[in-house]
């Protein structure tokens, strides 16, 4: 299967003296999260499908420093930026695809005043777009009426307003969308953002995940569906942790999209 | 004629005017205490929030059962004040009724401040009901023990007694109008219509006119002077939200919520660092070796933006970003509306200290950190932004965390040992994780 990805980088691009038409910003954990690069691979097998030319950035892509900013390292944070600004601009990027709704919400608001100034669009958006100019059909295939239940990532929904998108996806796959109890603009958050992702939680009397991996298993869902790597590891720990692990899936949207076509 | 009244009421306005204007002085300059911010952008989106969210109540509704009963509470606040203004009148001139020359007008405005009365006075009691009795979750945290809790009863007292006293006026005034015994000049002439004092004046019957006209004084007198302790109580409470959630509303944020700010001081280090051209022994430029070297994040108040503390003195201890936060609903220490509370009252302290010796402030060896929120607090944060988006009146409390982080891991290096980890990481390999970035594209061929 991995042999047949087509995953050509910046530089190749440069040395052929082309533009692609956008760039896939993979980001750490899709680069690295044993989880999160089945994410990276689905999606770009559906770039793939879709003939999209596109080109990552390879070895020249680092952290886009976002945890370090919301933990209050603005120095590191912007060292980050800076340098991979200078990166994007040295190959003239324009537009900018990423499956990580935090590398979405930094370049997209906190680069342009350091500088880079690019389209970003989370990946949901970026496939709903093939959707609409029909360079991608969408088919339920075995997700056909599976109920579904979409986890909003903050760093989408209420940092970016992006609720429609990953919904209009699921709904395309003919499946059967459930929402929670909190949902969209109510969103509950997953508990990893602001950098909670890489220490341990501060005293309480219970995780984060596993509150809202509750709320999730309250709708009765086949798939929990998710829009960030990092939602998707906390919640597939919180199933886990509820026992849950082999009547629910946890999946990224690009996952059920590429899944239900056996791609 | 006896100017007496009209003196002791000029007397009393003047003093409670006074009083309340000096400290709005007050509260001005303690907001200026913060630090500068742009607000010059966005103006036309700016007024629109304004008139949207604090006119426009849009999201207090998102409850509806708090949004509506606090409707009626805020519609029966700005409209009952025309009526105010005709009892100022009448206290400075010594008359009666001035407005009712506008006949069946008068009649529609004086019906429509009883009704309105009326309903303010069920809704208060309504939300007494839900604070002490239903005792709602978000009325009870830790944060919401002595003064606070105190507070929020004392301000629905107040509503009562000030209805009650309206009403009450109104229905001795409605007896006296229509007394069979009435003096010739009596000045309660028939003016006004009351849908709900009609209700009460029942009980007045078999009283003497003379002493009715002492219970409409009293009352009269006691609702105005009530308005007057009433406003000069709100510097002291939460309550200041009715007018401050005005300009928070203007002055809050108008990017997208998951937009920090960039630290200029830190761009311009960084942006030097980069500069291939830059000189790093260089002699520094004239009169930059004169400013004090910027502190990086906030550990007192006067570190935070002016609008942060606008903020705090706008927050009115409803709690929606608690009982919305993620960290407080499973047991963390963090709670937004203590953030926001526990600055509005270091910056409080901070006044008073200024006030004490002369304009200046003078060492008091305590600050915002540590001595009212804890790093635990703030660790506890996933800047998910559902505080800044439960808030009814656009108040942030997400700014005030980051920049007290920023504190602590830029001037202290006490960012929690695994964040540094993290953060190491990222400096020498460009992520999180101890990866290679050398291995950033492997995931391709695996």
């Amino acid at each position: 299967m991995s042999e047949l990805l087509k995953v050509p980088t910046m530089a190749e691009y440069m040395a052929q003296g082309k533009q692609p038409e956008v760039l896939f910003w993979v980001g750490c954990a899709g680069s690295f999260d044993d989880r999160a690069k089945k994410i990276t691979k689905a999606f770009v097998k559906l770039l793939n499908k879709a003939n999209v030319e596109f080109a990552v950035l390879g070895t020249e892509e680092s952290c886009t420093g976002d945890p370090a900013k919301r933990s209050g390292n603005e120095f590191l944070f912007q060292m980050q930026a800076v340098t991979n600004i200078e990166v994007l601009n040295a190959y003239e990027v324009k537009k900018i695809v990423t499956a990580c709704p935090h590398c979405f919400n930094t370049i997209k608001n906190e680069y342009p005043e350091l500088g880079g100034t690019y389209q970003v669009m989370h990946h949901t958006q970026f496939l709903k777009s093939l959707l609409d100019d029909g360079r991608l059909t969408i088919e339920g295939g075995k997700f056909k009426g599976k109920r579904i239940t979409f986890h909003d990532p903050c760093y989408l929904g209420r940092a970016n307003d992006v609720y429609e998108a990953p919904r209009e996806l699921i709904t395309k796959l003919e499946a059967e969308l459930v929402e929670m109890k909190n949902c969209r603009k109510k969103g509950l958050c997953c508990g990893a953002g602001g950098a909670q992702m890489f220490k341990e939680p501060e005293q309480g009397d219970k995780d984060i995940n596993v509150e809202r991996t509750e709320q999730a298993l309250d709708t009765k869902p086949e798939i929990i569906a998710a829009g960030c790597p990092f939602c998707n590891t906390m919640i597939t720990d919180g199933v886990k942790a509820k026992e849950k692990e082999n009547a629910v899936e946890v999946m990224d949207v690009a996952e059920l999209i590429a899944n239900a076509q056996d791609l | 004629m006896n100017y007496l009244p009209n003196i002791l009421f000029a007397i009393l306005l003047i003093a409670g005017v006074g009083y309340f204007a000096k400290n709005v002085k007050k509260l001005i300059r303690n907001i200026k205490l913060g630090k500068d911010v742009d607000v010059s952008d966005n103006n036309s989106e700016r007024w629109k929030n304004m008139i949207n969210i604090a006119l426009g109540q849009s999201k207090m509704v998102k409850r509806p059962i708090a949004g509506l009963l606090h409707i009626v509470v805020y519609i029966g606040f700005v409209i009952i004040n025309i009526e105010v203004l005709e009892i100022v009148f009448d206290g400075l001139f010594g008359t009666h009724r001035l407005f009712a020359f506008m006949g069946g007008f008068y009649n529609v405005l004086i019906g429509s401040f009883e009704i309105l009365a009326f309903l303010v006075l069920v809704a208060v009691i309504i939300f007494w009901f839900r604070r002490n009795v239903v005792k709602i979750q978000r009325f009870w945290k830790p944060e919401m023990k002595d003064w606070p809790k105190n507070d929020g009863n004392i301000i629905l007292y107040f509503e009562m007694v000030l209805m009650t006293l309206f009403l009450v006026m109104n229905a001795a005034d409605l007896q006296l109008q229509t007394m069979p015994g009435a003096p010739e000049n009596n000045p309660y002439i028939a003016a006004g219509s009351y849908p709900i004092s009609q209700f009460i004046s029942p009980l007045f019957e078999g009283m003497t006119y003379g002493s009715l006209v002492i219970v409409e004084r009293t009352a009269w007198w006691l609702h105005i002077m009530g308005i007057l302790i009433f406003l000069n109580y709100l510097y002291y409470s939460k309550h200041l939200h009715i007018l401050l959630a005005f300009p928070n509303t203007f002055y809050g944020s108008v990017k997208p919520k998951g937009q920090f700010n960039n630290v200029e001081a830190v761009t311009k280090e960084v942006m030097m660092m980069m500069d291939p051209n830059a000189d790093p022994f260089a002699a520094p430029a004239e009169g930059e070796m004169d400013e004090d070297p910027e502190k990086f994040g906030a550990s007192d108040v006067q570190d935070l933006s002016w609008v942060s503390l606008l903020n705090a003195y706008t927050c009115t201890e409803c709690g929606r970003c608690t009982s919305e936060c993620p960290a407080n609903q499973t047991g963390k220490k963090l709670s937004p509306r203590k953030v926001m509370m526990d600055t509005r009252d270091r910056l409080e302290e901070v006044g008073k200290n200024i006030d004490k010796n002369n304009g200046e402030f003078k060492e008091d060896g305590k600050q915002l950190l540590n001595d009212y929120i804890t790093p635990e607090e703030l660790w506890a944060c996933t800047s998910c932004n559902a505080c800044t988006e439960a808030c009814p009146v656009s108040i942030d409390p997400l700014s005030i965390i980051l920049e007290m982080r920023r504190y602590l891991v830029m001037e202290q290096s006490a960012a929690p040992m695994e964040l540094n980890n993290m953060m190491t990481n990222i400096e020498n390999n460009g992520a999180p994780w101890p990866y290679n970035q050398m291995d950033r594209l492997n995931w391709k061929d695996e």
